[in-house]
């Protein structure tokens, strides 16, 4: 009875959504303030009902409803509790119902928080909400219906992929999809602009606060997928260039240039139509993305079935919008008015510059994912295109704009002085050569680009912190006056610094990690050791152990440094009972920065087990980074300019009570 | 700098850096890809010595061997030609015989022996590589209905 309602819940939603999908767009046309305001209502109900419908499935899911072929396929009673609850999305149907959710709980955000939108806008916005979610909602319930049941009720589900039985995968989608349909919005902005054909700076302003939320969010998801498949998977690679992590890297990139050239719009009414075909695409990579990982044409571990209906299914819902917002882009664009002039070298060059480079390496990245499936249509031959491709391509692309970073906001709007900046970043360019060859001298050897790279990730943290003292005029003026003005600095000046210095810090580990890696493969037996990065393993034997749904055979190893054992470490092997299915679990101790990391690998006639050893230097700078990246973007979505609608206004108001009237 | 050659520079330096970008793609595709196949194409395929390609295919029953320490000998199979594989390092959890796989590395100049640097089993056990069930398919191999489920 409970699921029929979760389905019935579906169900309504989607009609709730075909009615704000047409209702408010009529009365945007026609100025009928009851017809816009249906959309704001409808928006509130179809996230209460899909919540209801998402609860509903979460239930049986928990209670082990084995009558649900979901949760038969995709849990087991005996899972940890946490897994139960992550099982729900750690599958096709409940994956796409968790989309759903989180668009409909953006489209009641707008609902709730846009009340200092125009209302045609916010009526626009909400109706290409429903738009998306009609679509969506009518996908899930004609091919991937969560809420089937069994006629037969099986007295045993068949568990979740153990892969997914990890708690990195409980968080890493609800986060990805935060950020992947958090760019919903944006797009919605863009087509509502469209629609109405008139866009302007305070466009910009509203459509930033979403944009940094998604890429928050986005970033944080892409960080702890990374981690999950480091350390879950046993290979001890943070980034495998695999389609499904490009299909979440490409909406990133893509974000990443919107967040910036909705600044140069919102500052200075430039590159409106730019602006507004960036939050287009944006979305439609993200669409592109679920398309890429849902309907299988791509194998991986996400591509849960391979179900030609939906792959399908999906195609037509991404033509469909994606090609109308084009269509429609290409009606309008040539009524938007072009704004402000600037010279090549200026704060606006140099955010033209960020967005030729992120969109040519988000293309060449999509180019590189998309290469093998239509070369495969054309010709039937199959390649494979990995890191090696990915590598030269967007490794070389982004070095001129890892370059630029710190140029960027010490430019003035309108015309710069790349001399001066070029001046006053020659103190970051010293710490950077000096930072550089210090971690380069503490990591011994390796190749010349090594240090080249490091000494670049130094640049850039120290050309960020440039920025913070030269505004506040460290050294200049006195101390207490300096501290003053750092605190009274936009909150979005932090925010830039931190996401830029986040960048630094992630390239900083990325070319430590590359470079200064070291792996062991050897055979031991109880009592050998093996060094790596400085410490010595001893392996003290194998254990059998149990886990609630597995049984495990795992390696304990002591680390010893200068012969005294500082800490000790152990790697399994284990077997998942329901699905017979073998994982490695990988053994990881963190030391600083840096991290030693241990697989076990077959047991040998002669009692003894292959171990795989890897020393990772400095790996925790790799989501360290985007940590402080996402911190980036935190404290710039709390800058007041954000919150409030006019800039100035505030501090209008506050004057006249302070001051005695003239 | 007038309008005009402020937009001329803009577009200019645009255009530059995206033909660049188109160059490096094309250059990157001719180098740093691998081709696909399974043991019964190679005979038709010629391929020069030391190029990087995918090997796809069944590990065929009672193939595997450890040599002397960390080193796997198999074959991979197509139920019709068989390629002899050598593989140093730890086999990924879902390698057993019988069960499709994907190896990919080069054949050393003057033997028949495919030296692998990297071995894929993908994560679920009912799970066969896509290439390599389609491949197999093509030529009649039956896969036991295995394949395409989840």
């Amino acid at each position: 009875m409970i699921i029929e309602l979760g389905h019935y819940a579906l169900v309504l939603a989607l009609g709730v959504s075909v009615l704000q999908a047409i209702m408010p767009v009529f009365g945007a046309a026609r100025g009928d303030r009851a017809l816009m305001e249906i959309g704001t209502v409808a928006a509130k109900a179809t996230f209460l009902l899909v919540a209801l419908s998402f609860g509903v499935l979460t239930y049986a899911h928990v209670t082990s409803d084995f009558s649900v072929q979901n949760v038969w396929e995709n849990s087991h009673s005996q899972i940890p509790l946490i897994y139960k609850f992550s099982g729900v999305w750690g599958n096709h149907e409940g994956s796409m119902l968790l989309w759903m959710l989180i668009l409909t709980f953006f489209s009641a955000l707008v609902a709730v928080f846009g009340h200092n939108l125009p209302d045609t806008l916010k009526a626009n916005v909400l109706a290409v909400q429903a738009w998306i979610a009609s679509a969506f909602s009518l996908f899930i319930l004609l091919t991937s219906n969560p809420f089937n049941r069994l006629v037969d009720v099986p007295g045993e589900g068949r568990d979740l992929n153990p892969v997914l039985q990890d708690i990195g995968l409980a968080i890493h989608p609800p986060l990805l999809y935060l950020g992947y349909v958090g760019f919903s919005v944006c797009f919605s902005f863009a087509v509502a602009a469209l629609i109405e054909g008139r866009i302007d700076a305070a466009w910009a302003r509203w459509v930033r606060p979403w944009t940094l939320a998604a890429w928050t969010s986005l970033t944080a998801g892409i960080a702890m997928g990374s981690y999950w498949a480091y350390y879950e998977l046993g290979w001890g690679g943070w980034w495998f260039w695999d389609p499904v992590e490009n299909a979440s890297f490409i909406p990133w990139l893509a974000g990443t240039a919107l967040l910036h050239s909705a600044l140069v719009m919102e500052k200075r009414e430039a590159l409106k139509i730019w602006t507004v075909l960036l939050a287009i695409l944006t979305f439609s990579m993200s669409l592109l993305g679920t398309f890429l990982v849902r309907s299988g044409v791509l194998t991986s571990v996400h591509a849960f079935a391979t179900d030609p209906t939906r792959g399908v299914f999906i195609l037509v819902i991404l033509i469909l919008f994606i090609g109308g917002a084009f269509s429609l882009f290409a009606f309008r664009a040539a009524h938007l008015k072009a704004g402000g002039l600037f010279s090549p070298i200026s704060r606006e060059g140099a955010l033209v510059l960020n967005n030729l480079i992120l969109t040519t390496a988000a293309a060449t990245v999509l180019t590189g994912t998309l290469y093998p499936l239509v070369l495969e249509a054309l010709t039937g031959s199959k390649i494979s295109v990995g890191a090696p491709f990915f590598n030269m391509t967007f490794g070389l692309l982004m070095l001129p704009l890892l370059l630029a970073v710190p140029f960027g906001p010490l430019l003035a709007w309108k015309r710069g002085d790349l001399l001066g900046a070029g001046q006053r970043l020659f103190a970051a360019v010293a710490i950077g050569l000096v930072a550089g060859c210090a971690i380069y001298y503490a990591q011994h050897g390796g190749p010349i680009m090594a240090l080249a790279g490091l000494v670049l990730g130094a640049y850039m943290i120290a050309g960020s912190l440039t920025e913070l003292f030269l505004r506040s005029g460290i050294g200049r003026v006195a101390g207490s006056a300096a501290i003053r003005r750092l605190a009274g600095l936009p909150r979005s000046v932090f925010g830039t610094a931190l996401a830029h210095i986040g960048l630094g810090v992630t390239l900083i580990g990325i070319v430590a990690v590359t470079a200064f890696e070291t792996e062991h493969i050897v055979e031991m037996k109880p009592g050998m050791t093996a060094d790596a990065g400085g410490y010595t393993l001893r392996f003290d034997g194998l254990r059998d152990g149990k886990g609630p749904n597995y049984t495990e055979q795992s390696g304990h190893f002591s680390v010893m440094r200068a012969g005294v054992v500082v800490t000790e470490m152990w790697s399994s092997k284990r077997l998942y009972t329901a699905r017979r299915m073998p994982t490695t679990e990988a053994g990881i101790k963190t030391f600083g920065l840096s991290q030693l990391y241990v697989s076990l690998g077959d047991g040998m006639a002669d009692g003894g087990v292959v171990v795989r050893i890897w020393w990772k230097p400095m790996i925790l700078c790799i989501w360290g980074g985007a940590l402080v990246m996402m911190m980036g973007g935190a404290v710039s979505l709390s800058d007041r300019r954000l919150r409030i609608g006019a800039p100035s206004r505030a501090r209008k108001q506050k004057r006249p009570v302070l001051e005695p009237a003239q | 700098m007038t309008r005009k050659q402020k937009r001329l520079a803009i577009i200019g330096g645009g255009v530059s850096f995206i033909i660049a970008a188109v160059l490096l793609v094309m250059f990157a595709f001719s180098q740093a890809v691998a081709y696909f196949y399974v043991p019964g194409d190679l005979a038709k395929a010629h391929l020069a010595p030391g190029t990087r390609i995918r090997l796809g295919g069944l590990v065929e029953a009672g193939s595997v061997k450890r040599g002397d320490g960390m080193t796997v000998s198999f074959s991979v199979t197509d139920t019709l030609d068989r390629v002899p594989v050598t593989y140093t390092g730890i086999l990924p959890d879902l390698f057993r015989e019988g069960q499709g796989v994907v190896a990919e590395g080069a054949f050393v100049a003057g033997s028949p022996v495919f030296v692998a640097d990297t071995v894929l089993a993908k994560h679920d056990e009912t799970y066969m590589p896509k290439d390599v069930a389609d491949r197999l398919k093509a030529q009649g191999v039956s896969l036991g209905g295995k394949e395409n489920i989840q």
